[in-house]
Order: C-alpha cells, then sequence, then structure tokens
C-alpha cells in the first residue's frame, strides 16, 4: 500500500533538512469561488465580506458603548452628588444602570469581540478566503443591528426603558413597582435579548464551522494563534449558554403578556392579591448564571487570547507555555458551566449547593493563574518594545489580576456573605470583565488597525489615552472594594442616613465621580484618533508589528475581498516563532517554509560568534 | 520608563491603602467573626499575589525592555517551572477555600437552641413576628393576607393565635442567644441585610429562607434591604435593637398577641357599625 499523504501535513512530519524542491500536498478540496458585490449596497451594507461585517459589529457595539459610557456618567453624577441633579430621579437611576450594565456587557463586550475581532481576525489569521457561511453571516450583523435598535427604542418608549437590574430577576422586573415593569420597557428588553441571542448563534456557528473546517492547508489546531483560540472556544461556549438566556425571556415575556407563572409565585402587591400563583423566581436565577456567568468567560477567554498574541508579539518573545495555554483556555470554558450558582450564595437557594459551587469556583481560579503566570513569564527575558499594544496588555496583567483575586473573595461561598450585593462586587466585575477586557478591546485596536486601515493610529494620542484610562480606571475601582467592606450595598440610589457609613466614605464617592469624567472624556480622545488617523496616520506597510501570524502576511494592506491572492497561503510552523536562535531576523512569519528559514540561518553568524 | 514607575506606585501603593484607609469593615455584633478571619486570610495571600505578580511585571519590563540588539530567550515551554507553579497555586487556593466551607458548614448549622422569628419584606417596609408563649410560629401564606393580617397567617392554626406582630417598628432582639432568621417576602425578592451581624439572606415569595446568628453586643443598628426591589429599594429601613435577654422578655410579654390584635379590629368594625 502506497502512503499518499492527504490533507494538511502535520508538524512533526515536516523535518528540519526539507530538500529545497519540497512542496506541500495539494488541497483535499478546490478553492471555492466567493460572492463578489456588485453595488454599493452589498458591498458595504448587506456585505458578505467577514471584514466589514466585522466593522459594521465593531461600529455598532462601539456606538451603543458610548450610549453606556454617558449612562455611567449619569449613575455616577448621583452616587457622587445626590441630589443637585433633579432629572435624574429613583425611576431614571435605576434605569441607567440597568441599560448600562445589559449594554456593556452583551451589546458592547461580547458583540465587539465575537462579532468584530472574530470576523476580522478568523479568516485572516487561518488562512482562508472568508466565513464558511458568508450569507448567515450578513444576516447575523443585521440581526444583531435590529436588537440594538429595539434596545435604543426603549429609551423613547412610554415609561422608558426598563429599571429591574441587568439580572432582570422577577417577580419585581415585571411589577410597577419597577419603572417599565408594567410598560414597555421590559417587553423591549425581553424582545432585543432574543433577537440578540437569535443573531448571535447565526455568527457563533459560523465562527465554530470556520475554525474546524477553514483553515489553510498546514493550520493545524495546535498552530493555531491563542486569540483564535479564545474566540473560538468562547464562541462554543457562548452557543451552549445563551440558549439559557434565550428561554428565561421567553418564558418571562409570557409571564408578562399572557399570565403564564414561570417565575411568578402567588403575591401580593400593594394590597392586590395577583392572579400568578405556583412559579420560582429561583428558577429565572439558575437559568440567568448559567447563562451569566460562561458569559463571564465569554468575555474573557477572547480578551485571554488575543492578549497572549499582543504580549508575544511586542515582547518578542514566543508565549510561554503554549500548549498549556491552550488547555487552561479550554479548561476554564469547560468548569464555567459548572460555577454559576456561586452568584446565588444568598438567593435562598438550598445552601448545601455552596460548597460544591465554592470548590468548583476555587479550582477555576488554577488554570487562570496559569495563564497569568505564562503571560508573566513572556515578558521575563523578552525584548520589550513599550508600544501602545504593549503597554495595554500590561494595563491588562495588572488589572485582571486584581479582579481576579477579588473573585477568590467572592467565590469562597462565606466569605460572599457579608459582600454579597455591597459595592465589592460593583468593584470586582468591573475590574475584571469590565476594564481588563476593555483594555484589550483598545490594546488590539492599535494592534490591528494598521492592518484594517493601512495606517498607524497616532502615537501621541495613544499615550494620552493610555494613561489617562488606565489609572483612572484603577484609582475608580480599586477603592470602591473598600465601600463594599464598609457595607454600603449596590444599586443604591442614594446612601442616605446609616451609622455604619462614616462622611468621608462621600468624599470617595465624589472623587470616583470626578476619575470617572476624566476616563470618560479620555475615550473621546480614542474616538477621534480613530478617525484621524484614517487620513493623517502615517503609512503602515503589510507588517508594522513584524509579527509572524497570517493576518500580517497578506499580499494587499488592507486585505481584499477573499483576503488571499490566487493561492491560499500554506502554514509551516506555529505562531510564535520570535527571537528563534540563528534566525536572519527576530521573527518567522507561519508560512515562510523550513528551507528558507535554515539557509539564512545557515548564512548567518550565531549571535556571540 | 513611565510604566516601571507606574506599576511600582500601584503595587505599593495599593498596600499602603488598604492599610491606611479609612474604610475598613464595621465593628462587628454578631458571632461570625470567623468570617471576617477567613476574609483577613484572603487578603493577605491574595495581596502577596498581587504585589508579586505586579512587582515581577515591572522588573521584566524594566530588565528586558527593548534595546537594540538584544535578542529574546527562545523557550517555548518549561514543564518543571509550570508543574511547580500550578503545586504552589493549588496549595494557595485549598488554605482559602479549607477555612471558607468549614466556616460555612456553621454558618448553615442552626444550633437547636435558637429561637425563630419571622421577617417578612415588603414593598418597601419590613414587619416581624416572634413565636408567642408556646414557641411556635403560626403558619402563613401570602393567599391569606387581608386588610386585618397582613402577614397571611392561617387563622385555623393555633400556634398562631399568641404570635406577636412588629410592623413599622424597630426589631428587638436578645443579647448572647442564637437567633434564627426565618424569612418570607409579600411582593418580590427582598434581602434582610444587617451589616454588623455579616449575614444576609434574600426573601422569596411562596418560600421560607432562613440565617442564623447570635448578637454579641448591645445597640441600635439599620436593617437594609440588599436586593433590588424596585423604585423604593433604597428607602426600605428599620432598626434591629439588641437588649439584654430579661429586658426583651420583658418587653416581648407587653406586646399584644395576634387573637388580641384581631379580637380588637373586630370591636373596631362592630362599634362602628352601631
Amino acid at each position: 500500500m502506497v502512503d499518499v499523504p492527504r490533507g494538511p501535513m502535520p508538524p512533526q512530519i515536516i523535518p528540519d533538512t526539507v530538500p529545497p524542491d519540497y512542496l506541500p500536498p495539494p488541497a483535499e478540496v478546490k478553492d471555492v469561488e466567493l460572492y463578489h458585490a456588485h453595488s454599493w449596497i452589498t458591498k458595504y451594507v448587506f456585505c458578505q465580506d467577514a471584514k466589514i461585517i466585522a466593522l459594521q459589529y465593531a461600529g455598532t457595539a462601539l456606538a451603543i458603548g458610548f450610549v453606556a459610557l454617558v449612562l455611567s456618567w449619569l449613575m455616577r453624577l448621583q452616587l457622587g452628588f445626590p441630589g443637585v441633579f433633579a432629572f435624574i430621579d429613583v425611576n431614571a437611576y435605576y434605569q441607567f444602570i440597568t441599560m448600562h450594565g445589559m449594554v456593556m456587557v452583551i451589546y458592547l463586550i461580547t458583540a465587539i469581540f465575537l462579532g468584530g475581532f472574530g470576523n476580522y481576525l478568523i479568516p485572516l489569521m487561518l488562512g482562508a478566503r472568508d466565513m464558511a457561511f458568508p450569507y448567515l453571516n450578513m444576516l447575523s450583523y443585521w440581526v444583531y443591528f435590529l436588537a440594538v435598535l429595539v434596545l435604543v427604542s426603549s429609551f423613547f418608549a412610554p415609561g422608558g426603558p426598563t429599571g429591574a437590574g441587568w439580572t432582570l430577576y422577577p417577580p419585581q422586573a415585571i411589577l410597577s413597582g419597577t419603572p417599565g415593569g408594567q410598560e414597555w420597557g421590559i417587553l423591549l428588553m425581553l424582545i432585543s435579548l432574543i433577537l440578540f441571542v437569535a443573531g448571535f448563534t447565526m455568527g457563533g456557528l459560523n465562527y465554530v464551522v470556520t475554525v474546524l473546517q477553514g483553515r489553510t492547508r498546514g493550520m493545524t489546531l495546535m498552530r493555531m494563534p491563542l486569540t483564535v483560540w479564545g474566540i473560538f472556544t468562547a464562541t462554543v461556549m457562548a452557543l451552549l449558554a445563551f440558549p439559557a438566556l434565550f428561554v428565561a425571556c421567553v418564558m418571562m415575556l409570557f409571564d408578562r403578556l399572557l399570565g403564564t407563572s414561570f417565575f411568578m409565585p402567588g403575591l401580593v402587591e400593594m394590597g392586590q392579591h395577583l392572579k400568578y400563583g405556583g412559579g420560582s423566581p429561583i428558577l429565572f436565577q439558575h437559568l440567568f448564571w448559567f447563562f451569566g456567568h460562561p458569559e463571564v468567560y465569554i468575555v474573557a477567554l477572547p480578551a485571554f487570547g488575543i492578549v497572549s498574541d499582543l504580549i508575544s508579539t511586542h515582547a518578542r518573545k514566543n508565549i510561554f507555555g503554549y500548549r498549556m495555554m491552550v488547555w487552561a483556555i479550554i479548561a476554564i470554558g469547560a468548569l464555567s458551566f459548572v460555577v454559576w450558582a456561586h452568584h446565588m450564595y444568598v438567593s435562598g437557594m438550598n445552601p448545601a449547593f455552596g460548597f460544591f459551587f465554592a470548590v468548583t469556583t476555587l479550582i477555576i481560579a488554577i488554570p487562570t493563574a496559569i495563564k497569568v503566570y505564562n503571560w508573566v513569564l513572556t515578558l521575563w527575558r523578552g525584548n520589550i518594545h513599550l508600544t501602545i499594544p504593549m503597554l495595554f496588555a500590561l494595563g491588562f496583567i495588572v488589572t485582571f489580576v486584581n479582579g481576579g483575586l477579588t473573585g477568590l473573595f467572592l467565590g469562597n461561598v462565606v466569605v460572599d456573605v457579608p459582600l454579597s450585593d455591597t459595592m465589592f462586587v460593583v468593584a470586582h466585575f468591573h475590574m475584571v470583565m469590565g476594564v481588563a477586557p476593555i483594555l484589550v478591546i483598545f490594546g488590539a485596536i492599535y494592534h490591528w488597525y494598521p492592518k484594517i486601515t493601512g495606517r498607524m493610529m497616532n502615537e501621541a494620542m495613544g499615550q494620552t489615552h493610555f494613561w489617562v484610562t488606565f489609572v483612572g480606571a484603577y484609582l475608580i475601582f480599586f477603592p470602591m472594594h473598600y465601600l463594599g467592606l464598609l457595607g454600603v450595598p449596590r444599586r443604591y440610589y442614594e446612601m442616605g442616613e446609616t451609622a455604619f457609613v462614616p462622611p468621608s466614605a462621600h468624599t470617595l464617592n465624589e472623587f470616583i465621580t470626578i476619575v470617572a469624567l476624566i476616563v470618560g472624556a479620555a475615550q473621546i480622545l480614542f474616538v477621534f484618533n480613530l478617525i484621524w488617523s484614517l487620513r493623517n496616520g502615517r503609512e503602515a506597510g503589510s507588517n508594522p508589528w513584524h509579527a509572524t501570524t497570517l493576518e500580517w502576511q497578506t499580499p494587499e494592506t488592507p486585505p481584499g475581498h477573499g483576503n488571499w491572492g490566487k493561492e491560499l497561503p500554506v502554514v509551516y510552523r506555529w505562531a510564535y516563532d520570535y527571537s528563534v536562535p540563528g534566525a536572519a531576523e527576530d521573527f518567522i512569519p507561519q508560512n515562510q517554509p523550513p528551507q528558507r528559514a535554515a539557509t539564512q540561518a545557515s548564512l548567518q553568524p550565531a549571535p556571540g560568534e | 520608563m513611565k510604566i516601571v514607575v507606574l506599576l511600582l506606585l500601584i503595587a505599593i501603593g495599593s498596600v499602603l491603602f488598604h492599610l491606611a484607609s479609612p474604610w475598613y469593615w464595621t465593628p462587628i455584633a454578631s458571632n461570625w467573626e470567623y468570617i471576617d478571619h477567613t476574609i483577613t486570610i484572603t487578603f493577605w495571600i491574595t495581596g502577596v499575589v498581587f504585589t508579586l505578580i505586579v512587582l515581577f511585571v515591572a522588573y521584566c519590563v524594566y530588565r528586558y525592555r527593548y534595546k537594540p540588539g538584544q535578542q529574546a530567550h527562545y523557550e517555548p515551554e518549561n514543564r518543571k517551572l509550570e508543574g511547580w507553579l500550578t503545586l504552589v497555586t493549588a496549595i494557595g487556593v485549598i488554605a482559602m477555600l479549607a477555612p471558607g466551607l468549614i466556616v460555612w458548614h456553621q454558618f448553615i448549622t442552626v444550633p437547636k437552641d435558637a429561637s425563630a422569628f419571622e421577617v417578612v419584606g415588603q414593598q418597601w417596609q419590613w414587619s416581624y413576628r416572634y413565636p408567642g408563649k408556646d414557641g411556635k410560629l403560626g403558619a402563613a401564606d401570602n393567599k391569606h393576607i387581608t386588610d386585618d393580617n397582613p402577614l397571611g397567617l392561617i387563622a385555623e392554626d393555633p400556634n398562631g393565635k399568641d404570635d406577636v406582630i412588629i410592623q413599622g417598628d424597630d426589631l428587638k432582639l436578645p443579647l448572647g442567644r442564637p437567633v434564627k432568621v426565618l424569612m418570607r417576602s409579600i411582593d418580590v425578592l427582598h434581602d434582610f441585610y444587617v451589616p454588623e451581624f455579616r449575614s444576609k439572606m434574600d426573601m422569596i415569595p411562596g418560600m421560607v429562607t432562613y440565617f442564623w446568628f447570635t448578637p454579641t453586643r448591645t445597640g441600635t443598628f439599620d436593617v437594609l434591604c440588599a436586593e433590588l426591589c424596585g423604585q423604593g429599594h433604597a428607602y426600605m429601613r428599620s432598626k434591629v435593637v439588641v437588649v439584654p435577654a430579661e429586658e426583651f422578655h420583658a418587653w416581648l410579654d407587653r406586646q399584644p398577641t395576634f387573637a388580641q390584635l384581631r379580637q380588637n379590629e373586630a370591636a373596631k368594625i362592630r362599634q362602628a357599625a352601631k
């Protein structure tokens, strides 16, 4: 029997001494012709090119994100200077916190990581021409856009948006004591979430199938950049977790509109016996957190992946412990499905659950810690370029370690009891799933902007943006933990008179508000830089950071429709060949055949000679 | 280089802030000083880890910042180092988790001699109920709530006749006696929260939830709601007054029972009808 090689050649088989005439085996399937846009509408509006869809996702997410930023300003104004701004009444305050939370978690961070970076980077990093299902991909964006429109429309609906808190806990979410509960607010929120999940599912299936089926020859799973590993794992998790949110929304919609009682026990509202009976509010919490906890990692894993690549590229060093990093991503993804009830230690569920969920929650700290060590060990003995993406990556390490460690307080069931529902929780989750991933988003935008536009972003503006954002965010959220330690509850319109909160805590609140206003304003500079650099940025060339991964090896910058020229790239090595001893340069692109590297290495004197 | 200075400032500044901050937990008034101890252990372990990591990052950035001609070290993995780090992390995690689980076991195991009382939440006020002379709380259900039976006691249950209901007034508790808090809600989720007691639990319509503690010093403490319950959430306040046991019992004996209250109400209605 003749052993004919089929498909991608496994990496081990290619020896270092490949004969110069070595050709990789032919592809298993022929290159397919993509749908080519004929008009402006099909090219820029109803577009099927993943790169344009990525920009549509990112643009929409950043736009709605700015709404959330303004909402955070308004709520901080109330907390720092209660009673000064008459238009921020109780209802408005609860509407602001609810919409801020929901927009940041779902419509900004989830959408930009998966819909934005996922769409742009998966095909390019894997050497594919586009996503597996371009038409579905287009539909995914437009359903997401519709979800955002429905969400925004609730600001203008009678009664305004819902003020139920982003967790939307029934019964209050659909009763009259909560803003929007008996009006349009909660309905529009639920419908928008249902649309979001539908839209995400279309995109998510695409990302998964493209990663599994669309890799170019030689791109084995264990050669994928960690960015793709992070986005891929997060997408698989999202496909499993979002259905729980979807059914919870549908059931609550039924409770609100059709009078079912999935989540509604017998209750008396303001002296009136309601017709509900027999349902369980805790059931909703289980469904919500079965989605909600994986959601934390759906946001975190793409950030983990991207920051690994930023650190490796800008420290000119291979990521330390690549295989461990991949397995840690997978372990975190799997474990995150068995920790959800750590959000419910004081929910009134059977307290014996606390033992199980505290153990699983603290176990997840171990693979997470391994990731942190490996980032830090990648810096160690590197050649660190303090570029703006690197600065943001360093900011991520600090804020993520800080937020991760405070998670050990809240995950450890009995410690959670006094801290739960206080400002400690607010500080913790903002640090770990707000500030940390957003610093990665910024770093990633500075990093990939040259590929997307062909120009570098302005360095001076970038520096200012980094310093104000990072230092400011730390000054906001680090001291906030101590308000929670005092016992200040979260979701309080005003603290009022209490014996246990000293007046100095109010000074701290004023300080936090002022810093928040400054950090928010710095984001305007970022947007200005995005636009300004389009025309005035320095020409970037195709690979300004001297990176190894395939997206920097495209024949055109920005990459054209179909990404590659006539031939798809062929991959010969992993994504982290930085500073390989004896190599001509301090990086070897993934698509550089081994013999060239070997030849050049033999011509170069070894370092130190 | 600015970033190295900043990283040092963050590492050292965070520790100094922690030590010098005037904002720390309010003095405890219950038996759960174990919880405070566990938080202290966790602060130590996590504080050391945070400081070491940030200092190490600062060192790396300083020592290995870009210099022309410098080449990064090439070392894809180091099994031994990764193994050691995993092991040390696991030990740290166990050191935090083990005391946490032991205290949690105490937290959910109510002592046999704990006396029960009930807290009922509704938008946006607190009500309290004590068992009468028989030491038993009567059964209750939201279905039975009427104007003259605001907590929904089941009239047929003999245990409920001598119950004492407190509405619109402070909760009183005896010093040094373990108490089991039984919690119900009439409308939406609430959470009975007294920062000095270090314990809290959600209240759910249709369910009875609980926790226990022993008040360890006399005084008046704020009762707050810790689960978002609508517009009035921040204003849902009450007070709990911890008094010596004798004083508590004397006070409780003076309160009218549920049966007496209903008779009074019925008498009033008859009077009004005349």
